[in-house]
């Protein structure tokens, strides 16, 4: 016992040494550095979220500090993992804000983690820049808090106008049991009847559940002219295959939840044909060439894949995130935070992964409907349709 | 009509999935009263180490016959090393251990296989099979098959091997197992690796249907938990029907009732079920030793 003792009171003064050590190196350095803290769930239910965001910030950030900083500024950077978890959350904002007193908050990766938050850095007035998806994050708009991922109700939206102009006018609706999907069924329902379309049929599935099939042959029995399904993991792909165990014909849709190589690999042949909303990231090779966006999504996904694998679109949030950061704080040419967040409102024309961003003070997003790409799943690849 | 039909298809399609699980439990309840909780957790080994040696270029059957021992040897050394260690310990005490056991493996599935969810291809053809204007995959049927060959093999195994009688005696009492010439100690660990390679074949049986990540154990241990309950635990005909059961209320519930509630419903049949018969459907009677 006293060996261990004794190997941890030397461990914590060799701790204290080298971090004295770095701040003093710090504090002789020019301009003061800029501190980014960010929550993500790296571990638990939604590190598949969480991770590459993770990965991305890191890899950016070594990138920018190795060029000499934002005009002089160096990125300090303070990482907690909130495991998901909405109370870790609060605790590691507030201690973001008090302990380490940071410029800005990144991430908040789940909906849940970024709504616990949003209280405290309105209260401390620091900015916050969300990497969640839903709507309720930014609508009403908050004076502090903006995020960069496209919303449930996009999705929902974009859906429903490529089902306008297919004529489909009776959907039956197919979601999950966790966040992401109540939320998306909330959106669907809400902007169905906004598109003329008739929302026939509302079930509903646990994310872990094994078969589908009781509520695809209830929906089979209905005058559904498409299948819509929100949601993601593993039970998407559950359902795409009992759709074609039951030998339904109509046209399927899924979200955005379900834009990763993972789906097609599981559903398998049954994957082919569905229609879904997603980040031009994963089509990033098909846009035209005068597209935009095509530029800085070649470059990001080459930058990841060469030191991570395959990319992800949630890692480009965090890019995203960042960026509008780094441009933020280059026009306020300070780190004062409220300088920082006037500019991230002025963010204009920015060109990120996930769009071209224009934001405003009525508009903590600045992504319109044209940020999604509607896409196919044709022979086990993505087709971009437009 | 039709969709009474496919909803009864879909729900022995579930059941039998849950049947299978539960069957694991049984095993080492009978020999220690314990109900393992690390049984899901044995499901997910034997599925994600088949996945990853099939990757890896093995033939299917080399890669499932693998899986399994590799699966038993698990069972193994968790007996040796957590459960033997608290011989004394309480039945209690030893179910908090396998609780324990089960948050350890999925941690260690964590670091091993990471957090991707994986399929394996099913055993024969894709294409689903029609009855009237229902429709069930092949697949299923294998299901159906190994839950059929495994509840036999398993009551063949207590009621008739002289092994399955000794590890039935040490449930019911150790001194005097022990007194007869029972080696306890091995009857438990034997049974531990049973356990491990039934949850192993149940795992190659339900992946190709359900797909497998490094926690999807713990839903189908939860659901295999309940259908073993239900039916009665430590019976293997009950863990069937049990299993069966539990899929076609769900099912069912779901159809005519609400999806939404789907879960709600099945727990609500279950409790009033352990009301009405406390030991389950086919579960013994029991005098409480005081």
């Amino acid at each position: 016992m006293r060996f261990f003792k004794n190997i941890i009171t030397l461990l914590s003064v060799f701790s204290m040494i080298f971090l004295t050590g770095t701040t003093m190196a710090q504090a002789k350095a020019k301009a003061k550095p800029l501190k980014i803290g960010s929550i993500l769930a790296v571990t638990g239910p939604a590190s598949f979220l969480g991770d590459p965001e993770l990965k991305t910030l890191k890899m950016y950030i070594a990138e920018i500090n190795a060029k000499g900083g934002i005009n002089g500024h160096k990125i300090e950077f303070v990482h907690y993992d909130t495991k998901g978890k909405a109370k870790e959350a609060k605790n590691f904002v507030n201690r973001l804000i008090k302990k380490d007193k940071v410029d800005i908050i990144i991430g908040g990766t789940t909906s849940g983690n970024s709504l616990a938050v949003i209280d405290l850095v309105q209260r401390a007035k620091v900015p916050f820049i969300s990497l969640a998806g839903s709507i309720k994050i930014v609508e009403p708009v908050k004076k502090w808090v903006f995020k960069t991922p496209h919303t449930d109700k996009m999705a929902a939206e974009k859906i429903f106008t490529d089902m306008k102009k297919r004529g489909i006018k009776k959907v039956a609706l197919i979601t999950g049991n966790g966040g992401f999907d109540k939320s998306g069924r909330a959106q669907c329902l809400a902007m169905a009847p906004k598109y003329g379309i008739k929302i026939v049929a509302d079930e509903q599935y646990d994310n872990a559940d094994t078969d589908m099939t009781t509520q695809l042959t209830k929906i089979r029995a209905t005058d559904a002219q498409a299948i819509l399904n929100f949601g993601f993991g593993k039970a998407p792909a559950i359902v795409a295959k009992n759709i074609k165990q039951l030998g339904i014909k109509l046209p399927v849709y899924e979200s955005h939840g379900v834009a990763s190589k993972k789906f097609i690999e599981l559903a398998g042949a049954a994957a082919n044909g569905i229609r879904l909303p997603a980040a031009a990231l994963i089509v990033a090779d098909q846009l035209p060439a005068n597209d935009p966006q095509k530029k800085v999504l070649l470059a990001y996904k080459k930058k990841f894949e060469a030191k991570y694998g395959p990319v992800s679109t949630f890692g480009g949030h965090a890019y995203d995130a960042l960026f509008i950061t780094v441009d933020a704080v280059k026009r306020a040419g300070s780190i004062d935070r409220a300088k920082i967040r006037d500019e991230i409102e002025k963010t204009h024309g920015f060109v990120g992964t996930g769009g071209i961003f224009n934001m405003s003070p009525t508009d903590h997003l600045g992504l319109n409907l044209s940020a999604f790409k509607m896409i196919e799943i044709q022979n086990g690849n993505w087709k971009l349709l437009y | 009509m039709d969709q009474l039909l496919q909803f009864l298809i879909s729900g022995l399609t579930v059941g039998s999935i849950y049947a299978l699980v539960a069957l694991g439990f049984s095993i080492i309840y009978n020999a220690s009263d314990v109900v393992n909780f690390a049984q899901g957790e044995f499901v997910m080994i034997g599925a994600m180490s088949a996945i990853f040696m099939l990757k890896a270029g093995l033939s299917y059957p080399v890669a499932a016959f693998l899986s399994i021992a590799l699966t038993a040897a698990v069972g193994l050394a968790l007996e040796k090393f957590a459960i033997e260690p608290a011989k004394n310990a309480t039945v209690v005490t030893t179910i908090i251990i396998t609780i324990g056991a089960s948050i350890f493996l999925r941690g260690a599935a964590l670091l091993i296989w990471g957090k991707e969810i994986y399929g394996l291809p099913p055993f024969t053809s894709n294409n689903p099979i029609r009855i009237g204007n229902a429709t069930i995959l092949p697949q299923n049927l294998w299901v159906m098959l190994g839950t059929a060959v495994a509840v036999l093999a398993v009551k063949y195994f207590f009621d008739r091997t002289r092994m399955g009688k000794a590890i039935l005696a040490c449930s019911f009492n150790k001194k005097a197992a022990y007194l007869v010439g029972i080696n306890v100690k091995r009857m438990l660990l034997v049974s531990y690796g049973l356990s491990a390679a039934l949850g192993a074949a149940a795992g190659l049986l339900v992946t190709p249907i359900t797909f497998m990540s490094y926690g999807s154990g713990v839903m189908l241990g939860l659901k295999g938990f309940c259908a073993a309950i239900l039916g009665g635990m430590g019976n293997s005909m009950g863990a069937v029907l049990g299993g069966l059961l539990l899929g076609i209320i769900e099912t069912v519930g779901a159809g005519f009732i609400s999806s939404g509630y789907k879960d709600a419903i099945a727990f609500f049949v279950i409790l009033i079920v352990l009301f009405v018969k406390p030991s389950g459907i086919l579960g013994k009677e029991e005098a409480e030793r005081v």
